[in-house]
């Protein structure tokens, strides 16, 4: 298992350098400077600027320059915001992205999985298809439409919870983990419901009812031991989603995430931030998908035992 | 996506006991949404906090660096410069300088600072920091933007752009702590409408000294507990991208006065749900409001929107280098046949006013003469004129825009009324922001859609941006006549009436070349609650903090 772990380290390296090297000359390539505005820039001042960021000096040089400064872990000042590190943004944004990220996490596996269970009971029938049909609406319902609504509903409306803000005012934060919970909550749900189902007709489970289980005891302490490998499968590749893809409910809600500063970055032509956070972001994604893959290989004896055995 | 993993108990895992844990966390963060009932509007009237839309995170707090309207906003709490204004008439008043003297040339003028000023530290506002801050704001290594803001003053812009090395050149002198000498290149008659803006505020040298060189970008002087000021108010939160806080200062010479206890800046970028945290009584200002909730607030809550004429006009560009562009009456014709009220009744919404002139009219008192009017069949015959009757023949034409939806319906409205009115075809083509401003400066474009915020009240910061090789100017127009009226003839004229006919006069032969098309002189959109006293609207959107209270009647 440990060489399985260290062979998909080392992989990680050279996807990782193949981010960065073609992040890195594309946003060069992209029109427009970081220090283009609407009101002209005197010479002096850009030359003064370009010094400043090193943006005089040849492109390979910057890139091997940037590498070197790669390996100390410094992500060099951002453009954009002349008195912030790229260093110092990440550290001001992930938490509030990973929070929004587990918190929409806790809401998607909680609703997901309940109505998964509620619907796997009795399938086909309305109490499948009522929760399964909701799921649906929450897969298609995209998060820029639903976030607005919720607002509208339960911030102006009833006045329940605040429209935005992160920690300000409580119950800010209820809003913006369902917007993102949503589209992972309906998987959850068919998730469940689907590994449910298969383990209601199990033989073992056939055998709990015969000995005169009650039928929640049945469902609750047989059922679901096997019926959620699927979605705790899923819980790896989930949050890498969640956390790489919360810039739309970050803006809708204000919150001072990074996916904010993500699509900021890119607008602004800031060199320095768009490098940090997609480098940021592609090793999270490959280390949560690692995470998945060793989860899946925890669970399943079979391939458990095939790594035991050194034969990976 | 799931692996598919055969259904087996296992004994490390007991989801139930994983379900408890997530019910038990998901019902805690549900107990938090149980709030007391109490909205920001409603505490902050009674600790006299103002909750600001600030429309966007500062990219930086320190004054000679930053850009912004949203930067502003929150420097002008944290600093002053020599002189403010009066938010009603936009007329100087006294600032850090008790009472100033105006040479008779107009050139040299004296300030006499207040005895009582202070820094937040306690260290006193001298004439010293003045001269030392004017110097850092011209470094080039700084990257001020704003340095042309120094331009008025005698030998500021040589130093400024590295061809004089001795900064005692430069027409700035402490005469004593308390006495500022500042000797100007010519008469500027809007020299103290210069100084309350935030590229000319002093800033705390030995803070700054403290953190780095004095010209050194983005250094931690400007954060929240390092920062010294000598404003109203003292800056005591900086949340990257979730709130800047500033509380009212006791160092403050007039802090009797100032009546608000703190002000909050969210940066609010999404107006949808700026708007959305007004009604919700999350905030007492907006920094603006989407085009198609006017309607819907002037049916519903007229009392909150707040509409006011803005010192900035909204043009189209031509690049004169381009073969048919470069005919004026082509340029002509086509200024002509745009129904301006129309577009801003159907399409902007936002009540603002037709322009036919460059410089906004009544800026202090400068109003051009109107030097076209629309005349659909006048526009047609110059087309005819210039060789394309009814439009025969006349080249695609492309109008290019940053991507926005708003300038995209302006667009598709102008494309249409030259089609209907001129016959003549147009296409268009939005790019992001940074490849819009790529291809305005480079030059590749046709028709550029483009707006002009006045830095100051004058028509000069109007007028000299068409100056031949202006740095703003990009449609390739030039006009020896309209150089000489701009940068001789005005600024050495004694009188206000003299220079601004000369102004009139320059602006006529910038409006009959019409290298530009002027169609709108903008308006400031905000939601203001009805607790806010003391900020009368201006055409600057100029806000003195110090007047400002929250009070319910």
């Amino acid at each position: 298992m440990a060489r399985f772990i260290l062979m998909r380290l080392l992989q990680a390296i050279p996807v990782l350098l193949v981010v960065i090297t073609v992040t890195f000359f594309l946003v060069r390539l992209a029109p427009g400077g970081p220090f283009s505005a609407e009101k002209a820039v005197p010479a002096e001042v850009l030359k003064a600027l370009e010094a400043r960021y090193q943006l005089d000096q040849p492109v390979i040089y910057q890139y091997f320059s940037y590498l070197g400064d790669l390996a100390h872990g410094d992500f060099g000042p951002s453009f954009k915001y002349p008195g912030r590190s790229v260093n110092e943004m990440i550290a001001a944004g992930l938490p509030a992205t990973a929070e929004l990220g587990l918190y929409a996490m806790c809401f998607a596996l909680l609703i997901g999985a309940s109505a998964g269970i509620i619907a796997a009971l009795k399938p086909n029938s309305a109490q499948d298809y009522i929760p399964m049909s909701t799921a649906m609406l929450g897969i298609c319902l995209p998060s820029f439409l639903l976030g607005p609504l919720l607002m509208l509903v339960f911030g102006v409306w009833l006045e329940w919870v605040p429209v935005s803000g992160w920690g300000d005012i409580p119950g800010d934060k209820i809003l913006p983990a369902l917007t993102l919970a949503s589209g992972y909550t309906a998987y959850i749900a068919r998730l469940s419901r689907g590994g449910m189902l298969e383990v209601m007709s199990q033989d073992y489970i056939r055998t709990a009812r015969a000995k005169g289980l009650p039928e929640w005891k049945v469902v609750l302490k047989h059922g679901l031991r096997g019926g959620m490998i699927p979605v705790i499968a899923f819980i790896g590749p989930a949050f890498a989603g969640l956390l790489s893809g919360s810039f739309v409910v970050e803006t809708i809600f204000q919150i001072p995430g990074l996916g904010r500063f993500y699509v900021q970055a890119a607008f602004n032509r800031d060199y320095t931030m768009i490098m940090g956070t997609t480098v940021l972001f592609a090793t999270l994604i490959i280390l949560f998908n690692l995470l998945a893959d060793i989860v899946a290989v925890w669970l399943n004896p079979r391939l458990r035992d095939l790594y035991r055995s050194g034969g990976a | 996506m799931a692996p598919c993993i055969p259904a087996l108990p296992t004994q490390y895992l007991r989801p139930q006991r994983y379900l408890s844990t997530l019910l038990a966390t998901t019902c805690c963060l549900l107990l938090l949404a149980c709030g007391n009932g109490e909205n920001n509007v409603s505490t902050g009237l009674a600790n006299q906090t103002l909750h600001w839309g600030n429309g966007a995170e500062p990219q930086e707090l320190d004054p000679h660096i930053v850009t912004g309207v949203p930067e502003h906003h929150i420097i002008v709490g944290l600093l002053e410069g020599l002189v403010l204004k009066d938010p009603r008439t936009l007329e100087p008043t006294p600032g850090m300088a008790e009472r100033w003297e105006i040479s008779d040339d107009g050139k040299t003028y004296t300030f006499y600072l207040r005895d009582n000023a202070r820094w937040s530290n306690g260290d006193p506002v001298t004439s010293e920091d003045f001269v030392w801050s004017w110097w850092r704001a011209l470094q080039p290594a700084l990257g001020n933007l704003y340095a042309y803001m120094y331009y008025p003053i005698n030998n500021a812009e040589a130093y400024a752009t590295g061809k004089l090395d001795d900064f005692s050149q430069v027409g700035v002198k402490a005469l004593d702590a308390r006495t500022l000498e500042v000797t100007l290149a010519n008469p500027t008659p809007y020299f103290l409408q210069l100084l309350d803006h935030y590229s000319m505020f002093p800033v705390h040298r030995a803070t700054i000294e403290q953190f780095g060189e004095p010209a050194e970008r983005g250094t931690r002087w400007t954060r929240a507990g390092n920062f010294v000021g000598n404003g109203p108010f003292v800056l005591t939160q900086w949340d990257l991208n979730r709130l800047v806080m500033i509380e009212k200062s006791p160092t403050y010479y007039d802090a009797d006065k100032v009546r608000l206890q703190a002000i909050r800046f969210y940066p609010t970028e999404n107006t949808s749900t700026e708007e959305r945290m007004f009604r919700a009584g999350q905030l007492h200002v907006t920094s603006t409001l989407p085009a198609d909730k006017i309607a819907v607030y002037k049916e519903t809550n007229p009392q909150a929107l707040r509409i006011s004429p803005y010192l900035g006009t909204y043009f189209y560009r031509f690049n004169t280098t381009v073969e048919h562009l470069a005919d004026k009456r082509i340029r002509r014709a086509l200024a002509m046949a745009i129904n301006r009220q129309q577009i801003i009744d159907t399409v902007i919404k936002g009540g603002q006013t037709p322009a036919y002139t460059f410089t906004p009219p009544n800026t202090l008192g400068y109003t051009a003469d109107a030097g076209f009017a629309e005349d659909i069949a006048a526009a047609k015959a110059l087309l005819a004129e210039a060789g394309y009757p009814n439009g025969e023949g006349f080249p695609t034409t492309e109008i290019l825009y940053n991507t926005s939806e708003s300038h995209r319906k302006l667009a598709v409205a102008i494309q249409q009324m030259w089609k209907k009115n001129l016959n003549i075809d147009i296409s268009l083509n939005n790019q992001d922001w940074k490849v819009y401003l790529d291809s305005e400066a480079s030059g590749n474009f046709q028709i550029s859609r483009g707006g002009w915020i006045g830095d100051y009240v004058d028509p000069n910061t109007f007028l000299d941006m068409w100056l031949t090789d202006g740095g703003n100017n990009r449609t390739g127009w030039q006009n020896a006549e309209y150089d000489q009226l701009i940068s001789e003839a005005a600024p050495t004229a004694k009188e206000r009436e003299q220079r601004y006919a000369h102004f009139r006069h320059a602006e006529a032969i910038l409006i009959d070349a019409m290298p530009v098309i002027p169609i709108y002189t903008y308006n400031t959109i905000h939601l203001v609650h009805k607790h806010i006293k003391g900020m009368p609207s201006n055409i600057l959107d100029y806000a003195l903090y110090k007047q400002i209270y929250l009070s319910e009647d």
